[in-house]
Formats: structure tokens, C-alpha cells, sequence
């Protein structure tokens, strides 16, 4: 088993692209964004699965082509489901995600102001 | 007979949490000096005394490697450390809840020592500790009992997750758990504050230094947290918005928030239903991350020990203490005052915008921590999030807020005046090296989120400093001398985290490369070169050990194990570090390259100025030490008000302040 994992690493490794510079940050930008679908809450960046493995190469690969950001990712959201993005796309089902941080802000600024403006009982 | 007598010990603890409770309760109903009161207080001692007996037999169980206990055998194994068949006492689930116990006992019996001088609020908080540590105790004794036998016993044992055999993570969680169930005892004096319906002002002194040294020591384990993830998980990260971090940084948060706003209601009246609130909420919270840590409903690389049916004891335990502590807020909310209004430009202003922003961020994280877990009960496509949610959501305002920091303490109370304050701040004057800063972070092509944060870290560094210049010699007394400098080094703690933070997210990209040895690459301008691979065995594992020279100079020395009893590999980093940062490097298994080869995969990164992330840590639990320390000196709330009549005006104001 450990070996046959083994093996699949090293075919996958073989033959990465070397990217430019600026490509490689995009790229590794890229790789922090997406999750590995058989770890725990890890980026492919951050885990040593195959799986991260092969989806570094295929991001490399992708940004090689010259494929623009939104597009690797809706690809990575076709084949994987919406799971694989580590920032959830802002949509109806999201949306309170989203939301959430401006509706506390809100909250919590009117409970702000209501004690500033609190009658003064001493000098 | 260790394990029965432990067992018993247990059961015994539980049943003194049980009288300590019922006990201290009458007591409070007498006036707190009754034999009921003291009853209750010995109960207590009793309750400290069974527990630690327990744990002290669990240890050495351990030392033993009595294997017919299933905890021991599922933590360690014959061939493991001595101090890591130690830690392993706490290293797994029962172990580790034996400990929040004790704990718990422990400040049950402080609060019955040194607690509220009130006597009857004492002896009403700590009735409240008891019944909180009954909760859990039952828990241990019902649902994770950590002296189960096991039939037939094994004869090696299941060796600990040997990610978690490491130094630091022998003394991160007792840290950690202090800060956790510290809380409790702010959120005990809270709920009695609010059964004797004590006044805001009362409470918050009353609440404030646990609170303080709670949240003091939340701080440190985390930050231990986080330095073993640094070199540990092998990637280089310190914080990754993960479920279990999230777990414990949001009553990070609202600690920091309560320690601030307990300052305000302490000393002018302002904020008393929110501090109580806050004391109540950040205890529940720890709670809750007891849950989301040891439930499984989330997974996350720190879960260990997942059990679901343990999930329903804690949310169990933690809906008995949020609706004991919230409904009694909800009916006696009012008997705690009401603050005086303020001005916008007044240190109470700079005070409350620091617990909206902490408030928020710890709302924010919440949601994104528990929103998967929504989705999921909804039936929806799952979704993830992760750290790009939270840089996005939560950083802008921890960095808002560090940016208001340096300001507060040059901000009079009540009536404000900015002008004066930032005068005596020479803020103009500071910015110079900020927009230095601003300019470097910008030069090295850093993301906007990352120069943002490096400026305000400066910003927060020159606040801390001129803090300290200004305030020292105001400063009359030698208590309010600590306090100043107690407030300047936690300052200046938050701006080394922000700007090294900044620094480690502007960091250059990661290589990974197959070299032979003898072969070098390159990364961030220093030239590393693999010159040798050679076996390391240690004590419990098989490991390679690469030894790879920086520069021609230092050498730095990954590892690669493997634990046989775990059958489990891991990577030890090697960190070569100096003033500009850590050179971080990791090694993977041997293979044949393309060209035929025998090579290893090296992963390099850099890390600049991550040793800030550190000191800065180190400096904010410094600072908290201190200013507890000011805070105990300075004594009683009476003795503190006297000492308000003698200040002077204008800037001793400032200092003193903190002192009282």
C-alpha cells in the first residue's frame, strides 16, 4: 500500500513544469486556495497526499497554459464540487456567510453609540 | 489496584463538588462566614486533593506502562521517553479532561482562598465553580473514565500520535487548559455577581484579575500551539484558521475583549452588563471548543480523539452552563447599573470600539468555523472555510483594531480630547518610521493585507515605546509603574505578532527540488546543499537525517522518521534561523530522478523576521503577567479608590488608570 502510494508520487512528480517566477506565486496562491479532498481541512499546498500532489501538478500545468484564476477554479469546482475552495464563492446558499461580518459590525455599533449616548451622571 | 483507586478518587471528587456546591450556596444565603461557607470551601480542598491524587496515579501508571489500563495502552508504549510517557497522561482524551477537572478544582479552591473580598460573593462564586466542575466531573466519571481496564491487557501499548511527542506539546496543553477553565472562575463570579446582585462596578474588580491571568494563559498556550505547528506539521504555517485553532481563539478573543472593558467598568462604571456578559460568554466558548475539538463534527488536522456520543456529554454540559449563566443575565442584567455616556474621542470610546472589533472578529469566526456544519444539516452541496475566508473577514478587523490601540492609552476618560493626547503622543513625529515601513513592506512587492499590517505593527511598536516615556514618570506609585509598563509590553507584543505576521505573509514562494547529495539550490539569496543523508535512529523511531549547509557556514539537519508502533512517518524540520529569518527545510523519502538519480525531495521555504511572532507572544504574556501583578499590588477596589484622590490631572490620569 505505502509502496504503491509511493510509486503514484514519484509518476506524478516526474514531468512538474517548471513555472516562471510570477507564475510559481500564482500558482502556489492558487494551491492555498484549494483544499485536498482526502485530508483534513488541508490545502493541497500544505499536504503530502498524492492527491495534493497530483493537483499541485495539474495547477502548474493549468497556469502554464496561461488559464486565468476564475477559470482553474471553476474547473476545480466542476470536477470536485463546490467543497475544493477553501473561500466559498458568494452566492444564496454563502450569502449569511458573507453577510455575517457586516450584520455584527452593525449590531455592535449600535450597541456602541446607545452607551455613548448615555445620559452623563457625574461631571 | 492503581486504576481502582484512581477510579474511587473520581467518584469521590465529584461527590465533594456536589457538597461544594450545595454547601457554598447556604453559605452565600448566610452571609458567607457561616460553617456551611466554610463546609463548602473544605469540599473544595477535598475536591483538589481527590483529583490530583487521581492524576498523580494516572502519571504514574504511565511511568509504569501498566498496559491493563486501556487509556495507557491506546497513549504510550514500553519503548517511548520518560517524558513523553509522562505527557501522555494528558496527551489523549480522558487524560486530558482528568486535567481540565483538576483544574477546574483548583480555581474552585483559589476562589475559595483568595476570591472576592466579599464574603457572601465569594462563597457564592464558589458554589458556581462547583457546580461547573460537577458538570465536568460527572462527565469523567460516567462517560471517560481514564482508568478503564482493558482484557486481556496489551503487552506494548498503541505508542501516542508521534506528531504529538515533542517538549512543547508537554507543557501546551496544561498551559492552555489553565486559560480555558481560568474562565470559569470570571464566569463563577460573574453568575454569583448576578445572584447577589452585586453592583457592575464590584463585579468587574472582583472578575478582573482571574480574568486577566486566565486569559494571560491562554495567550501562552496558544502561541506554544502555534510555534509546534510552525516546525512541527512540517509546513511551515503557524495559523491556519483551522476548526480546532478557531476553538480556542475565540475565547482568546473575547478575553482580550473582557480584560479591556472590565478596566472600564472597574474603574468609570462603563460597559457593567457587557463585561458580565462577556465574562459569562467566553466561558461557554471554551466549552463549546471542548466540543469542536473532542466531537468530531469538524474535521480538522488537531482532532484527536474523536468520539460523537462524547460530543452529546459536552453540548450537554455546555447548554447547562449557558442557560444557568444567560437567564440568570437575562433576569438581574439590570442590577448591575448603567454606565455614563462618553465622547467619541474619551478612553472608555477607544475602549468599547476594541471590544466591538474583538466581539466581532470572535462572531465572525464562529460563523465561519460552524457554517460547514449548518450546510451539511441543510442537506447543501458542502462547502469549505478556510483561511482565505477568515484573512478576508476577520484580519481587516483585528488590524483596525491594533491600528485604534496605541492611541487608547493617551485618551483622558469620560470627556475626552483627542487633541491634547496626540499631542503628548507626538503622532506626527511617529509617523515617519511607520510610512518606513509602509515603504519597505510595499517594496518588497508585499500583498496589501500584509503592508497593512506592517504599519500598524510599527505603529503599535512606537505607541508602546512613547506609552512608556510618557506615562513611566507620572507614574507615582510603583504599582502603577508595572501597570504602565505591564500595558506598554502587551502593546508592543500585538505590533511584533502584527508586523511578523505581515513579514511571513509576504514571504517568497516555496521550492520543492529532488537533489543527489553534493547538489544546491538556491532560496531567497542563500545557497543550501544537501551534502549528506545518513541514519539516525532514535529511542522509539527509524529516521533519515539529511545534513544540509546555508551558505558554506551553518548547517541545518532535517529529519524523516518513522514510528513503528504507530506505523506512522513523519518529517522533523531543520531551521536554520537568524535576525532576517528562518531558512526552513524539510526532507522527503528517496527516489530515483528522471536523469537516474538517487535523490531526495527537499522542500525549502523562508520565513522572514518570524522570530517577532514569537517575542511578540512572549511579550503579551509578560505584559498580562504584569499588569496582574500591578493589579494585585495595587489590592482591594477601596485601597485602589483612595489612591484616585491623590493623582494628578492630565497625564498621571492616564497611568494611573491602569494601576488601580
Amino acid at each position: 500500500m505505502m509502496l504503491k502510494a509511493a510509486l503514484m508520487a514519484l509518476a506524478l512528480q516526474a514531468g512538474q513544469p517548471q513555472l516562471a517566477p510570477e507564475d510559481e506565486a500564482r500558482a502556489q496562491a492558487m494551491m492555498r486556495e484549494v483544499r485536498c479532498m482526502v485530508c483534513a481541512g488541508e490545502s493541497v499546498m500544505d499536504s503530502n497526499a498524492p492527491m495534493a500532489q497530483d493537483m499541485r501538478r495539474y495547477i502548474r500545468e493549468q497556469v502554464a497554459e496561461g488559464r486565468s484564476d476564475a477559470d482553474l477554479r471553476q474547473a476545480m469546482v466542476e470536477r470536485f464540487g463546490h467543497e475544493v475552495l477553501m473561500r466559498p464563492a458568494f452566492e444564496a446558499r454563502t450569502a449569511p456567510l458573507w453577510i455575517a461580518p457586516l450584520v455584527l459590525l452593525l449590531l455592535g455599533g449600535a450597541l456602541f453609540f446607545t452607551a455613548m449616548r448615555k445620559p452623563r451622571t457625574r461631571a | 489496584m492503581i486504576a481502582e483507586i484512581g477510579r474511587y478518587l473520581v467518584a469521590l471528587a465529584f461527590l465533594a463538588c456536589i457538597a461544594q456546591t450545595l454547601l457554598s450556596w447556604r453559605g452565600a444565603d448566610q452571609g458567607g462566614r457561616s460553617g456551611a461557607a466554610r463546609a463548602g470551601a473544605a469540599a473544595a480542598e477535598i475536591a483538589v486533593i481527590a483529583a490530583g491524587a487521581a492524576f498523580l496515579l494516572l502519571v504514574i501508571s504511565f511511568i509504569r506502562s501498566d498496559f491493563s489500563i486501556a487509556y495507557v495502552a491506546a497513549n504510550s508504549h514500553v519503548d517511548k521517553p520518560l517524558l513523553y510517557k509522562i505527557s501522555g497522561a494528558w496527551g489523549g482524551h480522558e487524560g486530558s479532561m482528568l486535567l481540565w477537572c483538576w483544574i477546574l478544582a483548583l480555581f474552585g479552591l483559589g476562589l475559595a482562598r483568595i476570591g472576592p473580598k466579599d464574603a457572601a460573593l465569594r462563597a457564592r462564586a464558589v458554589s458556581f465553580q462547583g457546580l461547573l466542575s460537577t458538570l465536568f466531573f460527572a462527565f469523567l466519571a460516567f462517560a471517560s473514565n481514564p482508568f478503564e481496564r482493558v482484557f486481556p491487557a496489551p503487552i506494548r501499548g498503541a505508542d501516542l500520535n508521534p506528531i504529538l511527542q515533542d517538549p512543547l506539546l508537554a507543557i501546551h496543553p496544561p498551559m492552555l487548559y489553565v486559560g480555558y477553565v481560568g474562565l470559569s472562575a470570571a464566569f463563577a463570579i460573574a453568575a454569583a455577581g448576578l445572584v447577589q446582585r452585586s453592583g457592575g462596578r464590584a463585579l468587574a474588580g472582583a472578575l478582573r484579575p482571574w480574568a486577566l491571568g486566565a486569559w494571560t494563559s491562554l495567550t501562552a498556550g496558544i502561541a506554544l500551539g502555534a510555534w509546534w505547528a510552525y516546525y512541527e506539521l512540517g509546513w511551515g504555517g503557524w495559523w491556519f484558521w483551522d476548526p480546532v485553532e478557531n476553538a480556542s481563539f475565540m475565547p482568546w478573543l473575547l478575553g482580550a475583549a473582557l480584560v479591556h472593558s472590565a478596566i472600564a467598568t472597574e474603574k468609570r462604571g462603563a460597559f457593567p452588563g457587557w463585561t458580565v456578559f462577556l465574562a459569562l460568554i467566553a466561558y461557554v466558548l471554551s466549552i463549546l471548543g471542548a466540543f469542536l475539538v473532542r466531537s468530531g463534527v469538524l474535521t480538522s488536522v488537531h482532532a484527536f480523539a474523536l468520539d460523537p456520543e462524547r460530543g452529546v456529554w459536552i453540548l450537554g454540559m455546555l447548554g447547562v452552563s449557558a442557560v444557568a449563566g444567560f437567564a440568570l443575565f437575562a433576569l438581574r442584567a439590570g442590577s448591575l447599573g448603567e454606565g455614563d455616556g462618553f465622547e467619541p474621542t474619551s478612553r472608555e470610546a477607544f475602549i468599547g470600539a476594541n471590544n466591538l472589533l474583538l466581539a466581532v472578529t470572535a462572531g465572525v469566526v464562529m460563523v465561519g468555523t460552524l457554517y460547514p456544519l449548518f450546510v451539511d444539516i441543510m442537506g447543501w452541496p458542502m462547502i469549505s472555510v478556510g483561511p482565505p475566508y477568515f484573512d478576508a473577514s476577520a484580519t481587516p478587523l483585528l488590524i483596525l483594531a491594533a491600528a485604534l490601540m496605541p492611541m487608547a492609552a493617551f485618551m483622558p476618560w469620560a470627556n475626552g480630547g483627542a487633541k491634547p493626547g496626540l499631542k503628548q503622543m507626538r503622532a506626527a513625529f511617529l509617523l515617519v518610521p511607520v510610512a518606513g515601513v509602509i515603504i519597505a513592506f510595499i517594496a518588497f512587492g508585499a500583498p496589501v493585507l500584509a503592508v497593512a499590517a506592517g504599519g500598524v505593527g510599527a505603529w503599535a511598536l512606537c505607541g508602546a515605546a512613547m506609552d512608556v516615556g510618557v506615562h513611566w514618570k507620572a507614574a507615582k506609585v510603583r504599582a502603577a509603574r508595572l501597570a504602565v509598563t505591564g500595558r506598554a509590553l502587551a502593546h508592543a507584543g500585538v505590533g511584533f505578532i502584527a508586523l511578523g505576521g505581515a513579514a511571513d505573509a509576504s514571504r517568497p514562494p516555496d521550492i520543492h527540488r529532488a537533489l543527489a547529495p553534493g547538489e544546491s539550490m538556491t532560496i531567497a539569496g542563500r545557497s543550501l546543499t544537501l551534502e549528506e543523508v545518513r541514519r539516525a535512529d532514535g529511542p522509539n523511531f527509524m529516521a533519515d537525517r539529511a545534513t544540509i549547509r546555508v551558505d558554506g557556514r551553518s548547517v541545518v539537519r532535517p529529519e524523516r522518521r518513522f514510528y513503528p508502533a504507530a506505523n506512522q512517518t513523519t518529517r522533523e524540520v531543520g531551521l536554520g534561523s537568524d535576525l532576517r529569518g528562518d531558512i526552513y527545510l524539510s526532507v522527503g523519502e528517496a527516489r530515483t530522478r528522471e536523469d537516474g538519480v538517487m535523490a531526495y525531495e527537499v522542500r525549502a521555504a523562508f520565513h522572514p523576521l518570524v522570530w517577532m511572532l514569537g517575542l511578540g507572544a512572549f511579550l503579551v504574556v509578560m505584559g498580562g503577567g504584569l499588569a496582574l501583578t500591578a493589579r494585585l499590588m495595587a489590592g482591594a477596589p477601596a485601597r485602589a479608590r483612595a489612591g484616585d484622590g491623590v493623582k494628578a490631572a492630565g497625564t498621571a490620569d492616564a497611568a494611573q488608570a491602569r494601576a488601580t
